[in-house]
């Protein structure tokens, strides 16, 4: 009880200090005169009675401390005092100050921007509800793209049957392209996205919509009237954020179709399961009506029973594979999925190729870190040089050692803190505009914010970094022998040379930490100039594709092609007139997008391999779409005569060319010789190119072009090859499109270089952010350099006086400067370099091309930081050989 | 002889006594009485009766009003509070037994002595 009243008055009185000291002071005064009265009664003298008074009450100021320490707070007045106090040297030394500051900040803010991806993407769960039940089920990946990946209708209800681990599995249609849906509220209709899933989707998902519903199984079955959920934001671009959207219903692809709800805003399909682009709606996929027929069309998702381990999911997965059918109307088709139905988590399926990558990102910035404390710890090691006098008069005066270490931290706390909030909110920006770079091939890059894991990092960093920073010279300081530093009043002391051996040590750290960062972002550099520079086996620039609508609508399959035929000749012609168009054709599916595969045709008469391999990806194309991508072709191109009527005709690429001539046993090569698939013959009349369907840095795959003359084609995007820059025609040819179909939606004019990029912006992006910590690790050092140098130039005045004025010439004075700071960097480069080659071999899965000691690399970067260093060392030594030698010999 | 180093807490249990036996008293009077009480065998810093007084005034021990001292100069009286009181004689009863044990143990160790001889 009395402890509890005692601390409430300690509060109180911590907070009124000022009246309690002066009430202090009088009864201490009081004290001392009734004492002085008393001893001058027993006779003492004036002088003496207050003397005495004095040594009884044992000293004033202890007097006051202890009263202050039993009455208030007195730890928090000395940090309230330190606080005080660092405020105020620091702001009389305001260019050291801003400078740690900004180093600080720049390090801090690296390192949460870093920290807030790493968190988004790896350690967040995903932003579903019980998210770490959900699995992505897959074959191992292999060569045949997303058919590989997919699975049939049939498989997916006979998987639903056998397997017991799954509260519910569900998928989606995996080859939806871009603009596949177009909304009609008149005039030019609108191209949109859609996905088609499984009714039960979002049951799941667990992902509840934020306004109507979701699916129903009623909403798939097979003649249900059109409905569709929006995303939030197409619903907010498009619909203006319609409050009553919910039983309105719209023209798309000319059908009026219900709106039966709206997503919530944190459910981003795109995000999660296609990173970089944006899908607007969500429709059924009606299982029981054509796509039945379409052969692996769906991807699987499950939901795994409470308590269900991986390993039993995998093993259950591994039982049910047997009964599941490509199709069931083929017997033969049954037990193909074998040891192809595998359950990952879905969040290692979404983002654990990223894993090393951002790994890799986070050692730089702690590198970074590392850099920015080591900078500081010279920074402030050359201040307490300067302000040793100082410490030693405080030492001299009774301040404990603990008390000085704990001012020297107070004032390195000071400047983190201000380091960190400079950098929360340098990378509050970076990553409000990462969130917003949709265009990069990453998941959940949208979902980056800052949030309270990322606070509690700063914080974390800030702290470990004051510590690292200001311990050492701190302890320095306070360890110093109060009479030496006092006596040490400069140059040549061993004192002060002590001081530089420690400032040399930390900059050949910094020196060595660069040059492993500038090593590993050449590297990646490297691997990126290798990337642009491969054969993709088209040529990107100056081509440029846009998605075409057209109604092939007709009662036989046979008048269908016909019709089609007729429209893409149509469009074909047209556009070619267009001035500036050197080629153009039109294919169903581009590279580096959505693909598909048929099983494998073989040549007639020759019997597959035992072990089948995956089939070429399927393209069907027009006549003139090869050379529009400027894909090479021996033989012949596809004609207007190669129709429904004539001879079935297909281009093969070199791979898949060399496969089956090599299993026919064909001398001269595939052209003019006949394989057979689903017992068709097809004529091959030309080998391609082996094109990157997939990916720019995997190896080419087999591909088969079919006539869009002679194949249903999955929709068509019409690409030009142009000697003019690809936005210039757009305008022309939207009007030739819509003169020929007025339905043709404003579809976006795509360059085909944009799917590179697309492709390739992962590896960009990394690249792109290790390259710019690697220049700030550089700047960060140079630094360091510049200011060992020239602090050490400036101990060094006088001896530099002596030598000139005994005939040392400038030149001689520069190079000996120049000298000393080249030895430092060669040290730190070689500790580097050896360090590289360790580190580099950690980084080797992530080099493309580019050998983990790839020699240019290494001379590069080191030959490159040397060079830095130099001109670091260099300003500090020409301001030597101005010295002066009767000024120097003067001064001290 | 060295002085006496005062134990952890005895200055707060002498202040109370102090004040209980004199009546109201300013710092300077508690300190002198102290040291003649103690035969000037306590090794006392004036100036920390200061803290201990703020010790026990924080708990409600004792309370204080500024007034005027017999040759007329203003000072801080101290004066003991019902609470004070009652403290104090909890504190007493506390220090008697202890004393008590320490005696016997004392003693313990003088027939052991004796007991050797």
């Amino acid at each position: 009880m009395s402890e509890i009243r005692r601390l409430l008055k300690r509060l109180r009185a911590f907070a009124s200090k000022p009246s309690h000291d002066a009430d202090l002071e009088a009864e201490l005064a009081a004290h001392l005169e009734l004492a002085i009265e008393d001893n001058m009664a027993r006779g003492l003298s004036a002088v003496e009675a207050r003397r005495v008074a004095l040594v009884s009450l044992g000293g004033m100021e202890q007097a006051k401390d202890q009263h202050r320490e039993a009455r208030g707070l007195m730890k928090l007045d000395i940090l309230l005092l330190d606080l005080k106090y660092a405020l105020r040297t620091l702001g009389r030394d305001p260019g050291f100050t801003i400078v740690a500051v900004l180093i600080l900040a720049l390090a801090i803010g690296a390192n949460v921007s870093v920290f807030s991806v790493v968190n988004t993407l790896l350690l967040r769960p995903l932003p579903f509800a019980r998210a770490e039940q959900l699995v992505w089920i897959a074959p191992p990946p292999t060569k045949c793209g997303m058919s590989c990946a997919t699975y049939s209708a049939d498989a997916y209800d006979e998987f639903r049957m056998y397997s017991r681990s799954y509260q519910d599995v569900t998928g989606y249609f995996a080859f939806s392209s871009a603009d596949n849906l177009s909304l009609n509220r008149g005039g030019v209709p609108i191209p949109a996205t859609s996905i088609d899933v499984i009714a039960n989707f979002f049951q799941v998902l667990g992902v509840h919509a934020a306004m109507g519903r979701t699916f129903t199984a009623d909403d798939a079955r097979d003649g249900a009237p059109p409905v569709v959920l929006l995303t939030n934001p197409w619903w907010k671009r498009q619909f203006a954020a319609d409050p009553n959207i919910v039983g309105k219903a719209f023209d798309m692809n000319g059908k009026q179709t219900t709106v039966i709800g709206v997503l919530p805003a944190s459910f981003d399909f795109g995000a999660v399961f296609a990173p970089g682009t944006k899908v607007d709606a969500i429709t059924p996929l009606d299982l029981y009506g054509p796509p039945r027929d379409w052969g692996n069309i769906i991807t699987f998702i499950g939901r795994l029973k409470a308590g269900v381990s991986l390993a039993q999911a995998q093993a259950d997965a591994q039982a049910a594979a047997p009964h599941m059918c490509w199709n069931n109307k083929q017997p033969q088709s049954c037990g193909q999925y074998k040891d192809a139905v595998v359950p990952v988590p879905l969040k290692t399926y979404i983002s654990g190729k990223l894993n090393r990558s951002l790994v890799l990102l986070w050692s730089a910035v702690g590198a970074i870190l590392l850099i920015a404390c080591v900078n500081l710890s010279n920074l402030l090691l050359a201040r307490a040089a300067a302000r040793s006098k100082e410490f030693a008069m405080r030492g001299a005066l009774g301040a404990s050692r603990m008390r000085i270490v704990r001012q020297l931290l107070t004032e390195s706390l000071m400047l983190s803190g201000a380091g960190a909030l400079v950098g929360l909110g340098l990378a509050f920006a970076l990553i409000t505009w990462l969130a917003h770079q949709g265009s990069i091939a990453l998941p959940l890059l949208d979902t980056l914010r800052i949030d309270g894991a990322a606070l509690g990092w700063t914080v974390l960093i800030a702290v470990f970094a004051a510590v690292f920073f200001g311990l050492v010279p701190g302890l320095r300081m306070a360890g110093n022998n109060v009479q030496e530093a006092l006596k040490d009043s400069g140059p040549g002391s061993g004192h002060g040379r002590k001081h530089e051996r420690v400032r040399a040590v930390l900059v050949v750290t910094e020196v060595a930490l660069a040059c492993v960062l500038l090593v590993g972002a050449g590297l990646l550099l490297r691997s990126f100039l290798k990337v642009l520079e491969v054969d993709l086996g088209f040529q990107p620039d100056r081509a440029a594709a846009v998605k075409m609508d057209y109604d092939d609508s007709a009662p036989t399959p046979l008048a269908g092609a016909l019709k089609r035929t007729a429209i893409f000749q149509q469009v074909l012609s047209r556009v070619s007139a267009i001035p500036g168009v050197d080629a153009a054709g039109i294919t169903d599916y581009l590279p580096l997008g959505q693909n598909r595969a048929w099983g494998t045709p073989y040549p007639k008469g020759v019997k597959p391999p035992e072990k089948a391999p995956a089939g070429p990806l399927v393209y069907v194309v027009t006549r003139g779409y090869l050379r529009a991508m400027g894909t090479r072709v021996v033989g012949r191109d596809f004609t207007w005569d190669d129709g429904p009527k004539s001879e079935n005709v297909v281009i093969i690429n070199q791979s898949y060319a060399r496969f089956i001539s090599s299993l026919a046993g064909w001398p001269n090569g595939a052209i003019g010789q006949t394989i057979t698939s689903g017992g068709q013959d097809l004529r091959i009349i030309g080998v391609a190119d082996d094109v990157h369907e997939e990916s720019v840095e995997g190896q080419a795959g087999w591909q088969i072009y079919y006539s869009a003359a002679q194949q249903a084609s999955s929709g068509a995007q019409l690409v030009l090859r142009t000697n003019l820059p690809p936005a210039v025609l757009s305008n022309s040819v939207m009007r030739t499109l819509r003169a020929i179909n007025p339905k043709q939606p404003a579809a976006e004019f795509r360059p085909i270089q944009m799917l590179v990029e697309h492709a390739n912006s992962p590896r960009r992006f990394f690249m792109m952010l290790v390259a710019s910590f690697a220049t700030l690790g550089l700047i960060l050092a140079a630094l360091g350099i510049y200011g060992v140098i020239s602090y050490s130039v400036t101990r060094q005045t006088q001896e530099i006086g002596i030598r000139m004025a005994l005939g040392a010439g400038m030149g001689q004075v520069q190079r000996q400067v120049l000298a000393g700071t080249l030895r430092l960097a060669i040290i730190g480069v070689a500790l580097g370099a050896a360090a590289s080659l360790f580190v580099s071999r950690m980084i080797a899965s992530q080099l493309f091309a580019t050998a983990p000691w790839d020699l240019e690399t290494f001379v590069a970067m080191a030959l490159g930081l040397l060079l830095v260093a130099a001109i670091s060392g260099y300003i500090p030594a020409y301001r030597a050989s101005r010295i002066n030698p009767m000024t120097a010999l003067r001064s001290n | 002889m060295a002085k006496l180093d005062l134990l952890q807490g005895t200055l707060d249990l002498m202040v109370l006594q102090t004040l209980a036996s004199m009546g109201p008293l300013h710092g300077y009077g508690i300190a002198r009485r102290i040291e003649q009480v103690s035969g000037n065998e306590v090794m006392l810093n004036q100036g920390t009766i200061y803290a201990a007084l703020v010790r026990l005034e924080q708990r409600g021990w004792i309370a204080s009003s500024w007034g005027t001292s017999d040759n007329n100069r203003k000072a801080k009286f101290y004066t003991i509070t019902a609470a004070g009181k009652r403290q104090l004689a909890a504190d007493t009863r506390y220090w008697e037994r202890l004393t008590g044990v320490m005696d016997r143990l004392f003693d313990m160790g003088k027939d052991t002595e004796t007991g050797g001889a």
